[in-house]
């Protein structure tokens, strides 16, 4: 399923990475602990997280991940935009917490899949 | 890896203690060298993370330090040098779970107590020394398993 899929259906607000919406999602990680993101999340998964300051980007990129959620509204730093703009990654705003933001994305991809 | 092999690759990276506004930028610059070299996605995810976990333990415990990476055909040696506060106590400190980190630190997502130990779990050979108020030396190899590599 494709990033723009996941928009669309979440109602996400699109912060960064507008041209990198066509990117293909192949799983989802969820974490706040940036170690633990960095060992045991994948290629192409799509982060939820509530880190906003602009580290995310750097794991995110080192990941290859298609992109970023940020729940329950908040919005990223600064620094974190204007990085996540230069290196092309997805910063995503979702207005549910964590715990829905994940579980529907993870319906999504299931879905797909089943 | 033999000490007379010719590299493919070396390089120097330095870190600067406490400037968390460009971690993580060494660790790209090394991802992507390695990427350029058609190195294995799987090596590449490795010693990303390897870099990484380092660098962000330099800029967060110590004053200054650099990452010193060595591509030969069958490894990649990355080392990690930092004057500073050093470890008093490696074996705890590779413990998961533990840190020292500041409540500053964890703020930004930092201070699980995990780096040491993926350090060593995504490396094929890891060493680490320490002196208290000196610093602390990192060495870690992943093997490439990888002998046609563009240079
Ligand atoms: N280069 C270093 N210099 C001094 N102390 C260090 C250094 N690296 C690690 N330490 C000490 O070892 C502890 C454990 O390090 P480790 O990287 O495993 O976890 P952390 O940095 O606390 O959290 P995480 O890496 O999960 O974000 C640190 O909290 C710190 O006390
Ligand atoms: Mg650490």
């Amino acid at each position: 399923m494709d990033l723009a899929s996941i928009v669309k259906a979440l109602n996400l607000k699109v912060k960064s990475g507008e041209d990198k919406l066509n990117t293909e999602v192949r799983g989802g990680y969820t974490g706040d602990l940036l170690s633990d993101v960095m060992a045991n999340s994948k290629e192409g998964d799509l982060w939820v997280t509530r880190q906003v300051h602009q580290n995310i980007v750097a794991v995110a990129t080192l990941k290859d991940h298609a992109g970023i959620v940020l729940v329950q509204g908040s919005e990223p730093a600064k620094d974190t935009l204007e990085k996540a703009m230069k290196e092309g990654i997805p910063i995503l705003i979702s207005d549910l917490s964590g715990f829905e933001t994940a579980g529907r994305i993870y319906n999504l991809l299931s879905k797909k899949t089943a | 890896m033999r000490v007379d092999e010719k590299p493919i690759y070396e390089g120097t990276f330095t870190v600067t203690g406490g400037n968390f506004d460009n971690a993580g930028e060494v660790s790209s610059n090394i991802k992507s060298v390695l990427k350029r070299m058609g190195l294995s996605r799987d090596v590449v995810r490795k010693a990303s993370l390897v870099a990484y976990e380092s660098e962000i333990n330099i800029v967060s415990y110590a004053r200054k330090g650099m990452i010193r990476l060595r591509v030969v055909p069958e490894s990649i040696l990355i080392e990690a040098i930092d004057e500073g506060q050093g470890i008093a106590d490696i074996e705890l400190a590779m413990q998961p779970g533990y840190s020292t980190a500041t409540d500053k630190i964890r703020e930004m997502g930092f201070g699980a107590g995990m780096g040491l130990c993926n350090i060593k779990s995504f490396s094929d050979t890891f060493l680490i020394s320490s002196e208290v108020g000196k610093g602390t030396y990192l060495k870690m190899i992943i093997k490439t398993n990888n002998r046609s590599l563009n240079s």
